[in-house]
Parts: C-alpha cells; sequence; structure tokens
C-alpha cells in the first residue's frame, strides 16, 4: 500500500518535470511578449513528432536527436512568430492577450489536423534497447528513461535561469519584461527581444515533445491538455519566477499521481483544473510569484 | 547640435505639440519648462524616437531624426532619462548601470565609464550590489541618470529629475547635473521646478499648450512678467 503510494508520488514526480519544463516555456514567452500562445502544447507535439520520425525513419537515438528537435522548433517558432504574431506587438496588453489567443487557438487547430491529416491519429512512442531499464530503491521502480528525462529538462531550465541572470541579453530580456521604454532607450530592439524569447519558448516546448515521446507516448491531439496543464502550472509556479515555475510543475505532478491513487484516475484531469482555479482565487500572484511593486 | 523645426505630435486624435521649434547647442544646459500638460515629455519622446512626430523635421548633428527607430537613437549619442527614473528594480544597482552601456561602443569602455559615474554619484557604488528596487526615491533617480551616462551620451534628455525629492535633495540633484553639464554633456532638462532650473540652465524655453511661448536666457525669464506670475507664484500687486 504505501509502496505504491510512493511509486505513484516518484511517477508523478517525474511527470511533473516535463509539465514544468514545457510551463517554462509558456511562462518565458508570456513573461516578456505578453502573447498568450495556446498553441503550445502543438509545437511540444510537432517536438515529439520530430523524435519519433528521427528514430523511425533513421534509427536516430531519441536522446542524440534531442538538439534536432530544439533546432527544428526555433525555426518553426521564428517562421510562426514573424508570420502571426509580429504584427501584434504595438498592440496594448490585453488587445496582444486576446488577438494572440485566437491566433494561437487557430494555429493549434491547423498543426492538430495537418499531424491528423499526414501522421494518422495513432499513438505513437519510441522504444529503444534501454526503454525498459529500471532501477528499484527501497520497492519503488525508477525508470531510467524517466529519470534522465527530469534531469535533462532540469538542466535546460538551469540553462535558461542562468542565461537571464548572467548573460547581457538575458539581462536585456529581463529589462523589457520590466519597462519596455526603458528598455528601448538603452538601445535594446524590442523586436528582437520578443522573437528571441518566442523561439526560446518554442524550442522548450520541443524538447519537452522530444522526451515526451520517449518516456510516454505522443499523439496528434496532444497539445490541448498540454497547453492547458502548462497554463495551469504558469498561474500556480507565478509569473515571473522560472524555478518557481518549474517546482509548479512538479506540484502538479504530484497533484495528480495523488488523486489517482486516492479518488481515481478519472479525476486526474479535473484536479489541475481545480488547483488552478483556487489559486486563482486565493493566492493570483502564484505560489512563489513576485508580489507588484 | 539639436533643432527641432515646426513639429506637431498627437497621442490618436489628441493633438500635443504644435509647430514646436527650438534648438540646443553643442555644451549647453538648457530647460524646456511648462506647466503639467504642456508637452515637455512629449517633446522629450519626440526626441528620442518613442513617438513618431506627425510632421515637422529633428536634426541632431544635421542627420534627420524623425524615422529614426528609437533603439537606435542611443547610438547617436542622445540618451534620455524617462519621468520617475523608471529603472529595473529587480536587478541590482550595477546591473542597471552595465545595461546602461549596452550598445557595443559603450561596451567596451564600461569599466571606464563606470567608475566616472561612481565618482560623480558615490552614493551608487556604496550601493552597487543592492536591488535597485530598494532604493529611495532620490536615489533612483541618480541611477537612472547614471544609467543613462553608461551610453557616453553627447547629449542628455532628463525628464523632471527633481520630481518628488525633498527641497535638499533637489539643490544636490541640480548640483550633479551641472558637473555633468560641465564634463562636456550638453543637457536639455525638463522641469516644473521652474524657478530652479531657470536658475541652473543657460538658456530656456517656455512651453505652454503644446506651443513655445516664451525663450531666453535663464535669467531673463526669471525677471519675465508673466512668467513670475504665472510660475512662480509672484505678482506685484
Amino acid at each position: 500500500m504505501l509502496e505504491t503510494l510512493a511509486q505513484n508520488l516518484v511517477f508523478g514526480i517525474l511527470m511533473g518535470a516535463l509539465y514544468g519544463l514545457a510551463a517554462v516555456g509558456l511562462s518565458l514567452v508570456f513573461g516578456v511578449t505578453k502573447f498568450l500562445n495556446v498553441a503550445h502544447g502543438e509545437l511540444l507535439m510537432l517536438g515529439g513528432y520530430a523524435s519519433f520520425w528521427l528514430f523511425t525513419l533513421w534509427s536516430v537515438d531519441p536522446f542524440v536527436s534531442l538538439p534536432a528537435a530544439i533546432v527544428f522548433l526555433l525555426v518553426l517558432g521564428a517562421i510562426f512568430y514573424k508570420l502571426l504574431f509580429a504584427r501584434m506587438v504595438k498592440l496594448n496588453e490585453g488587445e496582444k492577450i486576446q488577438t494572440t489567443l485566437l491566433i494561437g487557438f487557430g494555429l493549434s487547430l491547423i498543426l492538430q489536423n495537418l499531424a491528423l491529416r499526414f501522421w494518422t491519429a495513432d499513438t505513437r512512442s519510441i522504444t529503444t534497447w534501454y526503454s525498459g531499464a529500471v532501477f528499484a530503491f527501497a520497492g519503488v521502480r525508477f525508470p531510467l528513461v524517466r529519470v534522465a528525462s527530469m534531469v535533462i529538462a532540469f538542466v535546460v531550465v538551469v540553462a535558461l535561469q542562468l542565461f537571464l541572470q548572467r548573460t547581457y541579453t538575458g539581462k536585456a530580456l529581463r529589462a523589457t519584461v520590466e519597462n519596455w521604454e526603458a528598455a528601448t532607450l538603452m538601445g535594446i530592439d524590442i523586436q528582437r527581444v520578443y522573437l528571441l524569447s518566442f523561439v526560446i519558448g518554442a524550442a522548450m516546448a520541443g524538447v519537452a515533445g522530444a522526451l515526451v515521446s520517449v518516456g510516454y507516448s505522443i499523439e496528434p491531439t496532444m497539445g490541448m491538455s498540454w497547453t492547458l496543464k502548462s497554463l495551469v502550472v504558469m498561474v500556480l509556479g507565478g509569473l515571473g519566477s522560472i524555478t518557481g515555475t518549474f517546482v509548479g510543475g512538479i506540484l502538479l505532478g504530484l497533484t495528480e499521481s495523488a488523486t489517482g491513487f486516492f479518488l481515481s484516475l478519472t479525476y486526474k484531469e479535473v484536479v489541475g483544473l481545480v488547483l488552478f482555479i483556487l489559486i486563482l482565487i486565493f493566492k493570483p500572484q502564484g505560489l512563489f510569484g513576485a508580489k507588484e511593486g | 547640435m539639436l533643432k527641432l523645426d515646426n513639429i506637431n505630435a498627437a497621442y490618436g486624435d489628441l493633438q500635443a505639440l504644435w509647430d514646436v521649434s527650438f534648438q540646443v547647442n553643442e555644451g549647453e544646459l538648457v530647460a524646456l519648462v511648462g506647466p503639467n500638460g504642456a508637452g515637455k515629455t512629449t517633446t522629450l519622446r519626440i526626441i528620442s524616437g518613442l513617438l513618431r512626430p506627425i510632421s515637422g523635421h529633428i536634426e541632431f548633428d544635421g542627420r534627420p531624426l524623425e524615422r529614426h527607430a528609437a533603439h537606435k537613437t542611443v547610438e547617436l549619442g542622445i540618451s534620455q532619462v524617462l519621468e520617475g527614473g523608471k529603472v529595473f528594480t529587480t536587478m541590482s544597482v550595477q546591473e542597471n548601470l552595465e545595461l546602461g552601456a549596452f550598445i557595443g561602443r559603450a561596451r567596451q569602455v564600461k569599466d571606464e565609464t563606470l567608475k566616472r559615474v561612481y565618482k560623480i554619484f558615490p552614493r551608487l557604488e556604496e550601493r552597487k550590489t543592492q536591488r535597485a528596487g530598494t532604493l529611495s526615491g532620490g536615489e533612483r533617480q541618480m541611477l537612472a541618470i547614471g544609467r543613462a551616462l553608461m551610453s557616453k551620451p553627447r547629449l542628455l534628455l532628463l525628464d523632471e529629475p527633481s520630481f518628488g525629492l525633498a527641497p535638499i535633495l533637489v539643490e544636490q540633484m541640480f548640483e550633479m547635473i551641472k558637473e555633468i553639464n560641465q564634463q562636456g554633456v550638453t543637457v536639455l532638462l525638463v522641469e516644473q521646478n521652474v524657478r530652479a532650473a531657470l536658475e541652473l540652465t543657460h538658456r530656456a524655453y517656455v512651453l505652454e499648450n503644446g506651443r513655445i511661448v516664451g525663450q531666453g536666457t535663464g535669467s531673463d525669464l526669471l525677471s519675465f512678467e508673466s512668467i513670475r506670475s504665472a510660475y512662480l507664484g509672484e505678482c506685484d500687486a
């Protein structure tokens, strides 16, 4: 009984790290540009398929092909940004959120249906020679692939954090978040900052998707659920806190698995959304978010 | 050095500037004074490119500015301090200053400029690792000016540097501005604190309802009848 619970919680944490990774990407884009890209889950789906096809067609190991998935999503992100989002920069914040929500929704439907058309609705996953590898500790099993995925998610998030804290470009990005006019007067090109944060967000979705395709499974319609989870985690962790968002992802994973254990797996999806509403009512700045001013 | 010629500007349908013309010469300390809502800030936004004029010309060193992208203005040697300073509150004092030297040519000589800025504002050096959000109003204003100096501007645009400061600090602030100007930086100062501004500057323009209504040397304007009654609260009863 206790072992089953522990096992569930471990799976929850492992899954949650990927929620965190996806949400950090969405949160970065939203924080910098105020674009609410609800096609974020579809970008994640594309990252998953990139990894899946590279493995299936050319037997490239999914962990080796991660950089390719990143580059693929960087390029796609840049194209979508230039084509669909760039002209929204001049709108005020409210209009920006509304308009990009609609654009993102349209984009997500298009990508979903293209994926259905070309790749069928089949659920896919990558099975490598090491996919079944598991190590056990105190009776709890740790699947190697999922543990590796969590480590990678963690490394990516830390790398992003360091980039934002230590580099000139990262600081320019944070300056833009705080006051874009002051940032402009420093010589920072806001359009480039927006583009940069958008493609970084897309690349993070790509990494998350590739990791999902190897530890779990992917399908064309998976995006919506991932967007929703990312939104929940973004609000849970609090805007503007990268580590807070990542921890928020793990919390969501834990909550889901605890719900699955104590109530029923049926309620797993619902509980995240209930959490979402509770946070918005009682702690709208998020668990780790900075208060205004 | 800087020349505005018949500038008209508007926010949407609301016209804020009407045929504004004036100029600032190299090395000068010039004030733009006038009441709240006169268009002083708008004028600075036009110069730095944050706002496009609907008509008129601006020249800096003989080069037209009116189509210039705002983020490139600083490369020409123009640096604007926004009203209230607008420092980056989540970053340290030093990080703020380093961002001021974002453009290539300033970044190369960053450490040297930093020393100079700390010399003008020793308070900033004492607090360099502190988060800018924890600074007092006066310190933030110093940081904002210091940050603007980090780009090694030839023309510094200051928007209400005395706003919200205690009288004793206002005096200190104006002394520092004078020092900056004496080090060779041309300054265009926007102020509501008319008397202090006129005492400090070489020349001044008076802006009212979006129009230039007067100009002259600081002491000229100080003795100007309508200025005295309108802005300094004095009248010959």
